[in-house]
């Protein structure tokens, strides 16, 4: 569904990542492990198109996206949650979701979304800006799916929100995927999220995957040894 | 007994020049309203809003004098052409001028001050060569002409009620276009994260350039009812535009009812003031009171209360 092509992406003359290559089948779940600085942000920057990538190609589907502007590959069925979740805090939480619909031309939030995160119903009036973190995280990704994607990107959705939400968030990902069908890139610190979920871990390291395995029969102590400091 | 006037004619002294205030407190509305999308929403410094404004009035200018010439039977309902090809030609102007000057500078907000500026005084030269340096006036059609007495001494003139509803016409239509459409969501989504807004898949170019193109539109209208209290000149913008950042800023950057309600208080304060003491008299008493408050509400009147 996704798949990327020996990707480039540097900051000037910094190169953070370098040829990386990935391919995501569809209904399938990757989590991407590593510590900070290694290039997970980027990468997920750089797919949604956020930072320009040097090199390589980037396609959904059939469809080639590396160069193409945010909203055009979100078009494409590209679809973001980014660190820090970055809602729109003045905008009502209805509004926040209202603003993934604008490639789908809908008016109104499909009955779906308000099912799997019934908080936010609740909500709906209430400004983006005034929810705890948990809620927004859900508003995000809300908001991401409101766009009916293809393929939906997670950038660390973990940081800073409770664990118990943090297992909420991990039932309605694979909840999204059995019943919206599409893939699904999260990248993480916390390696007990992403064993509840990812059908496949793979670690980063200055740039480039160093360590894949599927979840059943993962050696749970290697992938800490790559996350510890 | 108030001074030298009885009690009747001090308080008919104050309901007129309170009227008087209340068509200037329309323009300043008209303007803000312009103001409050492109500096309050988009934080583009434009100094050259004055000028988009004296457009609207000299595209008003140009359509009287077509439409006595050759169209007299129509000339009694032109001003409403006038105002549609006003906002249309401000419009357009807008839309150009964000693409070849503003797009580049969303980053760098004090060079957009002088970038405008400099546009500023490029559109004054060019009005001069156009239509000369002196000021230029519309006829008004019968109907607007005229005053309703509503007493032996309050007289209240027509054409300022016709600015009146106007103004409140086009605030709840901005209004409406802000909160309730759909362009109104994707702008605030765009202000308040450009990045972000791009990337759950507004396109942010094209809603820059609508929103500063409607916010140059609105003044071009304000410009339209502008000629129907004075006269229009190159550079009468100048005037204006301290104005009308003094409101935008005192009403909240990004509140409209902070807009209305900063303009209703500034020039209902400047025309009662004016006319007990001198124009400039009234102008250092607002200033002050306005720095006064500022400085003990730096955000303005009226502002959102959530978390960052």
């Amino acid at each position: 569904m996704l798949s990327i092509d020996k990707l480039h992406v540097a900051y000037g003359q910094s190169e953070v990542i370098s040829n990386l290559s990935l391919d995501v089948t569809s209904g399938e779940i990757v989590a991407i492990m590593g510590r900070n600085g290694m290039g997970k942000t980027t990468l997920m920057k750089s797919l949604i198109g956020i930072i320009p990538s040097r090199g390589g190609a980037i396609k959904i589907g059939a469809t080639a996206i590396e160069g193409l502007e945010s909203y055009q590959r979100v078009a494409s069925g590209l679809a973001y949650v980014p660190q820090g979740r970055m809602i729109f805090p003045t905008l009502t939480v209805r509004e926040n979701i209202e603003t993934g619909l604008t490639v789908t031309g809908q008016k109104t939030v499909p009955p779906l979304i308000y099912e799997l995160f019934p908080v936010l119903l609740e909500m709906k009036d209430r400004r983006g800006g005034n929810l705890s973190g948990g809620q927004q995280q859900q508003l995000a990704i809300a908001r991401a799916l409101a766009s009916n994607p293809k393929v939906l990107l997670l950038d660390e959705p973990t940081e800073g929100i409770q664990p118990s939400i943090i297992k909420e968030i991990a039932r309605t990902l694979c909840r999204i995927r059995d019943e919206m069908g599409l893939s699904i890139v999260v990248s993480e610190q916390v390696l007990s999220f992403a064993l509840d979920m990812a059908d496949r871990v793979l670690v980063i390291e200055k740039g480039e995957f160093v360590h894949e395995s599927p979840r059943a029969g993962i050696d749970e102590k290697k992938v800490s040894a790559f996350l510890s400091v | 007994m108030i001074g030298d006037y009885t009690y009747t004619e001090f308080t008919s002294i104050l309901a007129m020049q309170g009227f008087a205030g209340l068509t200037l407190f329309s323009v300043f509305v008209l303007m803000a309203l312009g103001l409050a999308i492109i500096f309050g929403q988009m934080g583009v410094i434009n100094m050259a809003h004055g000028e988009f404004m004296i457009l609207g009035a000299y595209v008003t200018y140009l359509c009287s004098q077509f439409f006595s010439e050759y169209l007299p039977s129509l000339f009694s309902i032109y001003f409403f052409f006038a105002m549609i090809l006003a906002f249309a030609a401000s419009f357009l102007l807008g839309m150009l001028v964000e693409w070849g000057l503003i797009r580049f500078l969303y980053r760098r907000p004090l060079d957009t001050l002088l970038a405008t500026w400099g546009l500023s005084l490029i559109l004054q030269q060019a009005y001069r060569s156009i239509f000369g340096a002196r000021e230029v006036g519309v006829t008004l059609p019968d109907w607007l002409m005229g005053s309703i007495a509503l007493t032996d001494i309050i007289e209240i003139p027509i054409n300022g009620l016709f600015v009146m509803g106007l103004t409140i016409l086009i605030t709840l239509g901005v209004y409406f276009a802000m909160f309730r459409s759909t362009w109104g969501k994707s702008m605030r989504a765009v202000v308040q994260n450009r990045t972000m807004a791009g990337a759950v898949g507004i396109n942010t170019k094209m809603v820059d350039r609508m929103t500063f193109g409607l916010g140059c539109g609105i003044a071009g209208i304000a410009g339209s009812a502008f000629t129907m209290i004075g006269s229009t000149g190159p550079t009468a913008g100048q005037l204006y535009i301290v104005d009308t950042f003094l409101i935008v800023v005192f009403g909240g950057a990004s509140s409209l009812i902070g807009t209305i309600a900063s303009a209703f208080s500034i020039s209902q304060a400047q025309s009662t003031i004016e006319f007990f003491l001198s124009g400039s008299m009234a102008k250092v008493l607002t200033l002050l009171t306005v720095v006064g408050i500022l400085m003990l509400r730096p955000q303005g009147l009226f502002t959102l209360k959530i978390r960052r």
